[in-house]
C-alpha cells in the first residue's frame, strides 16, 4: 500500500503526531514547553535534524551495513545536533541559552532515532524528507500548543520575539502549578485525553 | 565528607531526574507497567551511568578541554555511551550471565535514555571535580531508579482502577507522574 507524497507528510501532523499518538520525545516536550516560544524554537529545530538525518539515512541506506546502522545513525544524527546547536549559538542567543542541555539532548531524541530506523532507512530520499517534515512540523505544532496552554494558564502571557502579550485580565492569579513540574505532567496527561476524546468520535 | 553527603541528596530528592529535569521519561512511561520491568530498566541504569558518568569526565577533561575540542562533545559523549553500552553488553553476557539475563533488553535501550547522556553534560556543565561527578551520576542514577520503582508500584494499582476511557494507558499515567512528582517537589525545602 504506497502512500503519495502529500500523504507522508501529513500523517506526522494528526495520526502520528509524536509527543501525542506515538508517546516518543517527551523529556522535551516536558521540559521546554514553558513558554510558546521555548516550545517552537525547540520544535523548529528538532525539525531541522529529522529532516537533514533522514535525508542522510535514506542517501546512505544501502551503504550502511545492517549491523552497526544504529550507530552509523547515531552520528548522522550528532553531527547535524553540533551544527544546530552552534547555529543557534551563533544567531538565537537567548533561546540557546534558555534551552540549555535540551539542544544535545536531541541526539537521544527517541523520535529522530525512530524515524531514521522505522522510515529512512527503508525509503527513498524524497519520501523520507517528507516524513521527517511532518514529524518535524507535527512535533512542534504538538510543542507550541502545549506551550501555548502552559503558559496562558501559568502566567497569563503569550510570548513571541521576547514581547510578552497579555491575554488573561490584569486581575488574573497566574496559577503557577502549570509553569512546574508537575504541572508539565498532569498537563500533558490531560491533553492527551482531549485528543483521545476528538479521536475516538 | 558533608558536601557529598548534600550533593547526593540533592541530586535523589530534589533535583531528581525523572521528576524534577524531565529527563529519561520514554522509558519511565514505557518500562513501569509491571514492577519487574521496573526495577531491571532500574539496575540498568544505575549500573551504566556511574561508567558513562565517570568515562565522559574523563573525556571531556583529558580531551576534550586538552585539546580545545568542545565542539565535539554531543558526538564524543554520545559514542562514549554508546560504545560503553555495547561493551557492558558483551562483557555481562560472557562472564556474569545471571545478570545479563536480568538485564536482558533493558541494556541497549540505555545508549537513547536521555537520562543517561543529560547526566554527563549536567556534570561537565557545573564544572563538577572527579568525585562529585562519580557520587552526582550514582545519586542521580539511584534517584532514577527509586522514582521508577514508586511509580510502577502506583501503575500496577491504577490497572485494577475504572479510569475514563479518554484517561487510559499513557494519559493517567502522565497525570500519575505528575502527581509523584508533586511529592518530590515538597523536597525543596530540605537544603
Amino acid at each position: 500500500m504506497a502512500k503519495t507524497l502529500a500523504q507522508e507528510f501529513v500523517k506526522g501532523l494528526w495520526e502520528e503526531v509524536p509527543p501525542f499518538r506515538l508517546v516518543l520525545g517527551l523529556c522535551p516536550t516536558l521540559a521546554v514547553t514553558k513558554t510558546v516560544e521555548n516550545g517552537l524554537g525547540m520544535g523548529v529545530a528538532t525539525t531541522f535534524v529529522l529532516v537533514c538525518a533522514n535525508m542522510l539515512v535514506s542517501m546512505l541506506r544501502k551503504v550502511i551495513p545492517g549491523k552497526v546502522r544504529i550507530a552509523c545513525f547515531i552520528i548522522i544524527i550528532a553531527a547535524f545536533v553540533t551544527l544546530v546547536e552552534l547555529l543557534m549559538q551563533a544567531y538565537t542567543y537567548p533561546l540557546f541559552l534558555k534551552l540549555g542541555i535540551f539542544i544535545p539532548l536531541i541526539v537521544v531524541n527517541c523520535i529522530v532515532l525512530g524515524r531514521a530506523e522505522a522510515f529512512a532507512s527503508k525509503n527513498n530520499v524524497i519520501r523520507s524528507v517528507a516524513d521527517g517534515l511532518g514529524i518535524g512540523i507535527g512535533f512542534t505544532l504538538a510543542l507550541g500548543s502545549l506551550g501555548a496552554v502552559r503558559e496562558i494558564f501559568g502566567a497569563g502571557t503569550i510570548t513571541f520575539w521576547e514581547t510578552p502579550i497579555q491575554l488573561m485580565p490584569a486581575s488574573y492569579q497566574p496559577f503557577a502549578f502549570m509553569v512546574q513540574a508537575p504541572g508539565a505532567f498532569v498537563c500533558l496527561g490531560l491533553m492527551l485525553a482531549v485528543m483521545n476524546l476528538i479521536g475516538s468520535k | 565528607m558533608g558536601d557529598y553527603i548534600i550533593l547526593a541528596i540533592s541530586c535523589i530528592l530534589i533535583n531528581n531526574i525523572l521528576l524534577a529535569q524531565y529527563l529519561g521519561n520514554c522509558p519511565f512511561l514505557g518500562t513501569s507497567k509491571k514492577m519487574e520491568t521496573a526495577v531491571g530498566m532500574a539496575m540498568a541504569v544505575v549500573f551504566v551511568l556511574v561508567m558513562a558518568g565517570v568515562l565522559t569526565w574523563a573525556v571531556n577533561t583529558f580531551i576534550l578541554l586538552k585539546f580545545n575540542l568542545v565542539y565535539l562533545r554531543t558526538i564524543s559523549f554520545i559514542l562514549v555511551i554508546a560504545s560503553l553500552v555495547q561493551f557492558v553488553e558483551m562483557f555481562l553476557k560472557k562472564s556474569i550471565p545471571a545478570l545479563y539475563a536480568g538485564l536482558g533488553i533493558f541494556l541497549p535501550l540505555i545508549t537513547t535514555n536521555c537520562a543517561v547522556m543529560g547526566v554527563c553534560l549536567i556534570n561537565v556543565s557545573e564544572e563538577y571535580t572527579f568525585l562529585q561527578a562519580t557520587v552526582a551520576s550514582f545519586a542521580y542514577a539511584v534517584g532514577f531508579g527509586l522514582a521508577l520503582v514508586l511509580f510502577a508500584g502506583v501503575r500496577e494499582r491504577i490497572l485494577l482502577a475504572r479510569v475514563p476511557r479518554p484517561l487510559q494507558d499513557t494519559s493517567i499515567a502522565l497525570v500519575t507522574a505528575g502527581i509523584l512528582s508533586l511529592t518530590f517537589y515538597a523536597f525543596k525545602g530540605m537544603v
